[in-house]
């Protein structure tokens, strides 16, 4: 189900090799790039559809407006801020919401005038947002093949403690430790971040 | 301003996975928009989506949906170079994407008077599962006493709430569950205007709150 986890080494390129090439759809349209993000992202966003409950050809219908999405929004997509497997995840998440659920995702203005901005931040902040998904990246990787399981289940599917049990054949009590000890690693990231700017 | 009450990584990470409901949604992006810490932390929420998108199999797609993805956008126009401008003045009070769903900011606001002192406006939403809806309450107003039948979250937008022993101010937020027994009340000075979320009935303790709720609807 998960694929073996990669070195942190390997990710890092292949993040920059993904990044490099959402630049070129934005400033060549180059159609070369974009079959090397068609061909790594596709299949995975198909699976995710399908995750969520999507049948065949509805999977196939939002991995290919996502795949539209991305080539029409690339000049919006800032490395600085995320890698590209995030942007295009929430791309493709908000593609489902609207498909599937039938539900909107409401989701602040950046441009609004009553969005309180950041306050001054010292001038490697912007790099942070990078090291601290890599760092997210690393937690997970250190999670064992059967926690991460878990987690991709609740996550992704948003089944039931009691579902996962079903479907993982594992007695509820193992889901709820694993999703606690999973969510733990996770939440001590989230607030090692938190602290200073309390 | 400084925000003290900020989202719960349980709700944080529900709205990132995209499984959160249509008016706690737009309750957390209210709040985002106002709390710029806690933006952050919902871009490391959304990393986690992109690693889990990472290690996700591989499922094949048609042969063909590559050229119909590019024979779709091979004659699209190229992108506007500027966004068309905002639509609020630069004063505005309740942020995006809340004043959409209001159809205005604080002065436009057409408020219906829900008890003594208490006004309110419900939002409409799509998804079903919750309500979502904006509460003004004059100042020193005590809500009656009351406990859940599930989650409610508040966003305070004006004025102040006091809430077990903590003081809230714009852009902080509570969250209570079941187990929470509280009777909230406005702060001095100007009226409280908070966004609520519930998703089930409110459960009051007087007799006579709980005759009244089926009449307010909350």
């Amino acid at each position: 189900m998960v694929a073996k986890g990669t070195l942190l080494g390997d990710a890092r390129s292949k993040a920059a090799e993904l990044a490099e090439c959402i630049s070129q759809i934005a400033s060549d349209r180059s159609e070369a790039a974009f079959e090397v993000l068609f061909r790594y992202f596709a299949p995975r966003i198909k699976s995710y559809c399908l995750r969520l409950g999507a049948d065949a050809s509805g999977a196939e219908e939002i991995t290919q407006e996502a795949m539209v999405s991305i080539w029409r929004n690339a000049g919006q997509f800032d490395p600085k801020k995320a890698s590209p497997s995030t942007w295009i995840f929430t791309i493709a998440r908000n593609l489902s919401i609207d498909r599937f659920r039938k539900s909107r995702r409401p989701q602040f203005d950046p441009d609004d005038p009553a969005l309180v901005p950041e306050d001054q931040q010292p001038p490697d902040r912007l790099l942070e947002t990078v090291e601290t998904e890599e760092k997210v990246r690393t937690i997970m990787q250190s999670l064992s093949p059967n926690e991460r399981n878990v987690l991709m289940l609740a996550f992704y599917e948003n089944l039931s403690h009691s579902e996962i049990s079903r479907q993982l054949g594992i007695p509820v009590g193992t889901v709820k430790s694993r999703i606690r000890l999973a969510f733990a690693k996770i939440r001590s990231t989230l607030e090692a971040k938190d602290g200073a700017d309390r | 301003m400084t925000i003290n009450f900020h989202l719960s990584n349980d709700i944080l990470l529900r709205y990132s996975s995209g499984t959160l409901d249509e008016a706690s949604s737009l309750l957390v992006a209210t709040h985002l928009a106002l709390c710029p810490h806690c933006r952050t932390r919902n871009a490391l929420a959304d990393s986690l989506g992109g690693y889990l998108l990472d290690s996700i199999e591989a499922t094949p797609v048609s042969p063909d949906m590559i050229d119909a993805v590019l024979a779709q956008v091979r004659n699209d126009a190229p992108p506007p170079a500027t966004k068309p401008p905002s639509d609020a003045a630069a004063a505005a009070v309740i942020p995006q994407p809340l004043r959409t769903y209001l159809g205005g900011d604080i002065d436009a606001l057409q408020w219906k008077r829900l008890a003594p002192r208490i006004h309110q406006i419900p939002i409409e939403t799509a998804d079903r599962r919750s309500k979502a809806r904006l509460l003004r309450f004059q100042s020193g107003l005590k809500v009656p006493s009351h406990g859940h039948n599930g989650r409610e979250l508040t966003l305070v937008l004006a004025g102040s709430l006091c809430d077990r022993d903590a003081v809230l101010f714009r852009g902080d937020i509570s969250e209570t569950d079941e187990r929470t027994e509280h009777q909230p009340h406005a702060g001095p000075g100007d009226d409280c205007i908070c966004l609520a979320v519930t998703d089930a009935p409110l459960r009051f303790n007087s007799m006579f709150a709980r005759l009244l709720q089926p009449l307010f609807g909350i």
